[in-house]
């Protein structure tokens, strides 16, 4: 699972901590940037890295949401209907990525290209309504924008960049126009 | 145009601790220029850690990740006089429905963060200080990375920190080391003790208190924690001396607050405000009011967790811990959501409601059963399948829930449904009808779908007294 160079860097992070459990979420991390999701091998690994037993390693995957047990399209589409977004149409926004990418929460489209997730509150409630891929935040999108930017990706195969949103009208108010 | 004018002039006068206006503060150079690290820390180091905490102590600054708890009476907790080591935990987990004010530090002012957590570390003798921030904020966590590099590359964290601030005198030289930690999806992790086990490797579960972190905290060992607005605050303490910072907003919650406004406003946004602005400040002078001139129905002042507010009784509520308590409600993280008149409050709490029973770590059973049962009777009223019964039946399972549990996510469940069946009744009672008759004893699991035999299972509701 982790080469040579890794497991130099490994020892690297290994010093940041008192204890090698600390790692499992860095180091699960890495299983996941690395092939997109967390098998049952990449588990092995953190555990054996980690010093902790594999069910416990299952025990964290299993917790938090953005830990993938299963593989997810190479851009995950992420749509926020928690209460300022749904104020702004976020569940709308939901249902039309949900038919138009054919799939719903959490699956993957046949050629493993998308995947859906209705999620919970993203920290984007100045840019509601908003969808997320990968790590790159849409805020303020209509559902002409949330359209385009899954048709940009299907095209060009990458994430087209968002427009700037300045969340901090007093900084710049004109921007807000 | 005149009101352009008057709209800029009042924004100017508001001091900017937090979010200055001054752009490419993000980078370690500006920030360097404008006073940060440097002489400040040179100043802070020549004190001894007990004076530190006493000008934070004498600032009265308080928590800004929801508690509102007294910051140097914190620090004060951590045991001075033996060897154990010690850790400073910073929460940049933020993630309640609302709150997104600690993201536009990470963006905007890096630099006072690490600072704020290197004056803390003094203060408490810590040699090592975690940043965890939640997985979400992927992009604002490189942004952090950077940060941290620049500032280690300048000798300001680590162990070059002894050459750039030599002891004088009779005092040692001090260093400290930051690292960071990526969370990856979990709002409990929020919560401080379930932010240590999230740390330590594990799944975020909240901890039995006592004991409290500053004496079993992080890996057995003393621990702070504070919020990231929270410490972002530090070195301007430390800057203009506690007294001074004690003066600005109210004095009993002083400083500026980063409130967060979303929800049915023409510009939402994150400002930075004294304490103590007028909550219709915030929402007609700065946010600029609701679209469509519609009124206000609802207000969350303080993130989902907190007491909603009826939109007739904003006038002259003030946004600070105190006067929130005032009314009912609680400062939270200072994420204001505001709904019109035409919005469906049902729904909207039974979103809110999804959240919390999304979020529950099953640990607690009023909690863990709690959170799903106010989540399908709400379901039900939304619907259109309520009984009347079913209001009180609300407001009866959030009362079993409140104080019955390890963490405050019960409480975070609970006061919403509660408050919003104290000063909402009239929305439910729309919704409900007595045409809706629970078709099974069991008033909770009730479905009252048409056709489907009663399921007779008795779950008794235990009703405080």
């Amino acid at each position: 699972m982790f080469n040579q160079e890794e497991l130099q860097e490994i020892e690297t992070l290994r010093k940041r901590y008192p204890e090698a459990k600390a790692m499992v979420l860095p180091m699960l991390w890495r299983v996941q940037e690395k092939q997109g999701w967390i098998d049952d091998a990449g588990m092995e690994a953190v555990a054996m890295v980690c010093d902790v037993p594999k069910s416990h390693v299952w025990g964290v995957v299993s917790f938090y949401t953005m830990f993938f047990d299963k593989p997810m399209g190479r851009y995950h589409v992420q749509v926020c209907t928690n209460v300022s977004c749904m104020l702004n149409g976020g569940e709308k926004l939901y249902a039309e990525m949900k038919s138009k990418l054919g799939i719903g929460h959490r699956e993957r489209t046949v050629d493993g290209t998308f995947s859906l997730e209705e999620v919970e509150c993203m920290g984007a409630c100045g840019g509601a309504p908003m969808i997320a891929v990968n790590e790159t935040f849409f805020e303020r999108v209509t559902s002409a924008e949330a359209s385009d930017v899954i048709d940009s990706i299907r095209s060009s195969n990458t994430i087209p960049a968002p427009k700037h949103i300045v969340q901090m009208p007093e900084l710049s108010p004109a921007a807000n126009e | 145009m005149s009101e352009t004018t008057e709209h800029s002039q009042t924004e100017s006068s508001t001091p900017k601790l937090i979010l200055p206006d001054i752009p490419g503060f993000k980078n370690i150079e500006t920030y360097l220029k404008h006073g940060g690290y440097g002489d400040r820390l040179k100043k802070v180091f020549s004190m001894t850690p007990v004076a530190v905490t006493d000008e934070v102590k004498k600032s009265n600054l308080r928590g800004r990740g929801g508690a509102a708890f007294p910051t140097g009476l914190k620090w004060s907790f951590m045991p001075k006089d033996n060897a154990r080591k010690r850790y400073l935990l910073i929460n940049g987990d933020e993630s309640e429905p609302g709150s997104f004010k600690d993201r536009q530090i990470f963006e905007f002012n890096p630099h006072q963060i690490i600072e704020g957590m290197l004056i803390a570390s003094y203060a408490m003798q810590v040699d090592h200080a975690y940043l965890y921030i939640r997985g979400e904020y992927a992009y604002w966590y490189r942004l952090m990375e950077k940060a941290v590099a620049d500032a280690y590359a300048k000798g300001f964290i680590g162990e070059k920190m002894k050459e750039m601030f030599p002891a004088s005198g009779d005092g040692v030289s001090y260093s400290v080391d930051i690292t960071l930690h990526k969370g990856a999806g979990a709002y409990i992790v929020g919560e401080e003790s379930a932010l240590m086990n999230s740390l330590e490797g594990g799944r975020g579960y909240p901890r039995v208190k006592p004991p409290f972190p500053a004496n079993v905290g992080l890996w057995g060992q003393p621990t702070t924690i504070n919020n990231v607005e929270t410490i972002a605050n530090v070195p301007i303490i430390m800057e203009m001396g506690g007294e001074a910072f004690s003066k600005i907003g109210e004095p009993k919650h002083p400083g500026t607050l980063l409130l967060g406004l979303s929800g049915h406003v023409n510009r939402p946004g994150v400002y930075e405000l004294p304490s103590g602005t007028l909550l219709t400040d915030v929402i007609y002078k700065y946010g600029g009011g609701v679209p469509g001139n519609k009124k206000i129905k609802m207000v969350i002042p303080g993130g989902s967790s907190m007491p909603p507010l009826r939109g007739d009784s904003l006038e002259g509520v003030k946004m600070d811990a105190e006067s929130l308590k005032l009314v009912g409600s609680s400062i939270g993280t200072g994420g204001i959501m505001v709904m019109d008149e035409d919005t469906d409050i049902i729904h909207v709490l039974t979103r809110i409601a999804k959240f919390y029973w999304h979020e529950s770590c099953g640990q607690c059973t009023p909690c863990r059963e709690g959170t799903g049962w106010l989540l399908k009777v709400l379901r039900r009223i939304d619907q259109g399948q309520g009984a009347p019964s079913d209001i009180d039946l609300l407001h009866d399972v959030a009362q079993n829930i409140e104080g019955r549990t390890i963490c405050a996510l019960g409480e975070a469940a609970a006061w919403p449904v509660k408050f919003t069946v104290q000063r909402f009744r009239e929305e439910f009672e729309k919704k409900v009808s007595t045409n809706n008759v629970p078709s099974s004893p069991n008033r909770v699991h009730s479905l009252r779908v048409g056709g489907l035999e009663p399921v007779q299972v008795h779950v008794p509701i235990v009703v405080r007294v």
